[in-house]
Order: C-alpha cells, then sequence, then structure tokens
C-alpha cells in the first residue's frame, strides 16, 4: 500500500501488512503518537488494510515552546 | 472495534479510558472533559472576557471549536513569529477558522511591533528557537490580554505537553518550575493576566483526532525551527511508556497536582518586581524579554550596518 508521512510529506510503499497494528509495528510507531487515516477516515488498531489502500500515518505531537 | 456509548463503528480508540468511540460519541466525550477542567478547576465563568492563544496548531484550533461550541465567547490573537515557510502558513489556517466561524481574530506581527522576528532573536541570544519563542509569547500574549481589558489568557497545553514540561522538569529538578505549572496561573495585581489551560485532560493525539473529526483544516507540518526539540523527544519517550501502560501519562500529570506539587510549592517563593524598562513583573530588574528585544536590536542594527543599508 501507499503510506503518505509527513514532516515533511513523503510517500512510502508498505506492503504485507493485514492491519493498522500491524503496519505501526512494521515502521516501529506508537499508535499514541499517530493518527491512521484512510481517506476521510480515522482508523483504529484493528482496522483491516490491503495493499491498494492509501493510508497517511499523520503526526501528532507538535509544538516545542513552552509557554 | 466498537463505540463504548452506541456500539456504532469506533474511528478512535482512548485506551487510558478503556474506550473507542464512534464520531459523534468522541466529540461530545472530549467536550466533556474540557467543560469538567473548567469546572474543576474554576478556571472561568460565561460572562467573563476570554482571549485565546491561536497558532494555527491543532490544539488552538481545537480548543476554540469547543469553547465556542460550549457556549463560550472567546477571541483569538495570533503571534506571527516572522518564520519563513511556516509562519504564513499557521496564519492563513488561523485566519480561515475565525472567518468561517465569525470570531474575532488579532494579529500580532512580532518583527512590526518589537522589531524582530524569532529567528533573529535566536541568533542574537543564542538562545534555542523554541526557548526565544515560548519567552516571546509568554510576554506578549499576556501583554494583549491586559490591553485588550481580558479576563482570562486561554491556552491550547494538552495532557502531552504538560505531562512533557513535567517530566523535564523533573529530570532538571527546576524546583521553580515545578512550584509554578498548573493548570491555572492567577492573575496578580503587578501585571499577570489569569492564564488557563482547558486541554489538559485532552491527550494531543486526541486533539489531533478532534480536529479531523470536527473538518477542522489545522498546519500539520512542524514549525522547521522545531526539529530536535527537547519537549517533542520527551513526548516521544512518553508515549512509548504510554503505549505500555495506558493512562501513565495523567497519572504522571494529575499525581503531581494532587499530591507533589505542595513540597515544591512550599519551598519556593519568588519575588516580583517591575521591569524597569517596560514594567512587567519580573524576578529580575530587567524582564525577560527586554532582554532579549535589546541584544536582538542591537545584533540587527549591527547586520543592517555591514550590509550598507
Amino acid at each position: 500500500m501507499k503510506v503518505i508521512l509527513r514532516q515533511p510529506r513523503r510517500e512510502i510503499q508498505v506492503d504485507g501488512v493485514t492491519t493498522v497494528a500491524q503496519l505501526l509495528k512494521k515502521l516501529d510507531l506508537v499508535a499514541e503518537s499517530v493518527l491512521v487515516i484512510r481517506g476521510d477516515e480515522l482508523l483504529t488498531t484493528d482496522a483491516r488494510l490491503s495493499d491498494d489502500d492509501v493510508v497517511e500515518l499523520r503526526p501528532v505531537i507538535s509544538g516545542g515552546a513552552t509557554v | 472495534m466498537k463505540c463504548r456509548v452506541c456500539r456504532g463503528k469506533a474511528v478512535i480508540e482512548v485506551r487510558r479510558h478503556n474506550a473507542a468511540f464512534c464520531r459523534d460519541h468522541f466529540v461530545e466525550h472530549v467536550q466533556r472533559q474540557v467543560a469538567r477542567t473548567i469546572h474543576d478547576f474554576r478556571m472561568f465563568s460565561p460572562t467573563e472576557r476570554l482571549v485565546l492563544g491561536v497558532s494555527g496548531g491543532k490544539d488552538s484550533l481545537a480548543l476554540w471549536d469547543v469553547l465556542t461550541d460550549l457556549g463560550y465567547r472567546v477571541d483569538g490573537v495570533y503571534l506571527d513569529l516572522g518564520i519563513d515557510g511556516y509562519s504564513p502558513d499557521s496564519l492563513t489556517y488561523s485566519r480561515r477558522f475565525a472567518e468561517k466561524r465569525g470570531l474575532d481574530l488579532e494579529v500580532v506581527d512580532l518583527k512590526h511591533r518589537y522589531g524582530f522576528s524569532i529567528p533573529e532573536a535566536a541568533k542574537a541570544s543564542r538562545r534555542t528557537p523554541c526557548s526565544a519563542c515560548g519567552l516571546s509569547k509568554r510576554y506578549i500574549l499576556n501583554q494583549v490580554a491586559e490591553e485588550g481589558g481580558y479576563d482570562v489568557l486561554v491556552m491550547g497545553h494538552n495532557l502531552d505537553d504538560e505531562a512533557a514540561t513535567l517530566f523535564g522538569n523533573v529530570l532538571q529538578w527546576n524546583v521553580g518550575y515545578l512550584a509554578r505549572q498548573r493548570p491555572v496561573l492567577p492573575a496578580s495585581d503587578d501585571g499577570l493576566c489569569r492564564k488557563v489551560k482547558p486541554l489538559v485532560r485532552v491527550a494531543e493525539r486526541e486533539t489531533a483526532a478532534y480536529a479531523v473529526l470536527r473538518g477542522i483544516e489545522y498546519e500539520v507540518e512542524e514549525c522547521p525551527m522545531a526539529a530536535g526539540n527537547t519537549i517533542n523527544r520527551y513526548k516521544e519517550w512518553l508515549n512509548r511508556l504510554e503505549d505500555r501502560s495506558p493512562g501513565l501519562k495523567a497519572q504522571f500529570l494529575f499525581g503531581f497536582w494532587e499530591r507533589g506539587q505542595q513540597g515544591f510549592t512550599d519551598a519556593e517563593s519568588v519575588e516580583l518586581t517591575t521591569c524597569t524598562t517596560c514594567g512587567a513583573p519580573t524576578t529580575g530588574e530587567v524582564c525577560a524579554f527586554c532582554r532579549l528585544q535589546a541584544v536582538t536590536l542591537v545584533e540587527v542594527g549591527r547586520r543592517r550596518e555591514a550590509a550598507g543599508g
């Protein structure tokens, strides 16, 4: 499947995974640090994926300055 | 995964609450968490004048949406930091949000009003960009709130922001900061506006999900000057711990406020005086913002002269 990464925006190809949990594990990401978006829907970790999918992994960590 | 409330298809899991929610019930859940935080910490009442620090990111825009939906009238203030490739987009997202909902947004241009940008300040003062940025935001947002006659300055700090800040302060035993880190910082007679953080019960992932589910367009890309930032690294570490022990971040933060902070508060008492340059409250003779501005303006002038202009 095509996976869109951000910060900065780029695309990678990931195949052979069938759930969001497997995708995150393969990329060494934890669910707490990203949103997984397919089209206009948010996916939970048990959601099924196929090789035809286009999935965005959107980081949620931002900021930096302590205000 | 099914929604805890209606058993419909869930779109997000909140493991620390052992729950998953559909879109509508997640929105309701976040709004309830914010309403509860405002009530429990006695942050403000509906009759008070509120101004929100708006960055164009997910947290401030999600909070503006929540507060408006809860019936509060909140004005926004956006601080243009002068960061190329970032500030213009952030301003666009902020303006678009405000215009769409008929909300008032004041834009303060750091360069225009104070004579320098954050990249210039970081270079001249040899502070990290995030340090120069945080210092400037604290000073200017308070000034805007005071000048505008607002009762409360509202900030979009979320659970992760506060937990990571606490983590950093514990690692370095910054006892002064540990004594003062709170969801509500009271107003003072010498010019500090009451500052509140209604998102402290909402995790960063949840504010991002809220923004997506409510159709809020926000700046997804990270500030180019924040690359490698320490606080963001702490957040990633805490998320790895949270992944193994759901609820850990909230226990760390709220446990500190409920059971840990008192010891630091008792030990730390800070006398505030008035800055001899601008009159703002400070612990020294000249406040940190005036010192930052002075050193930056000297450096900016020197460079301009060297460039022949």
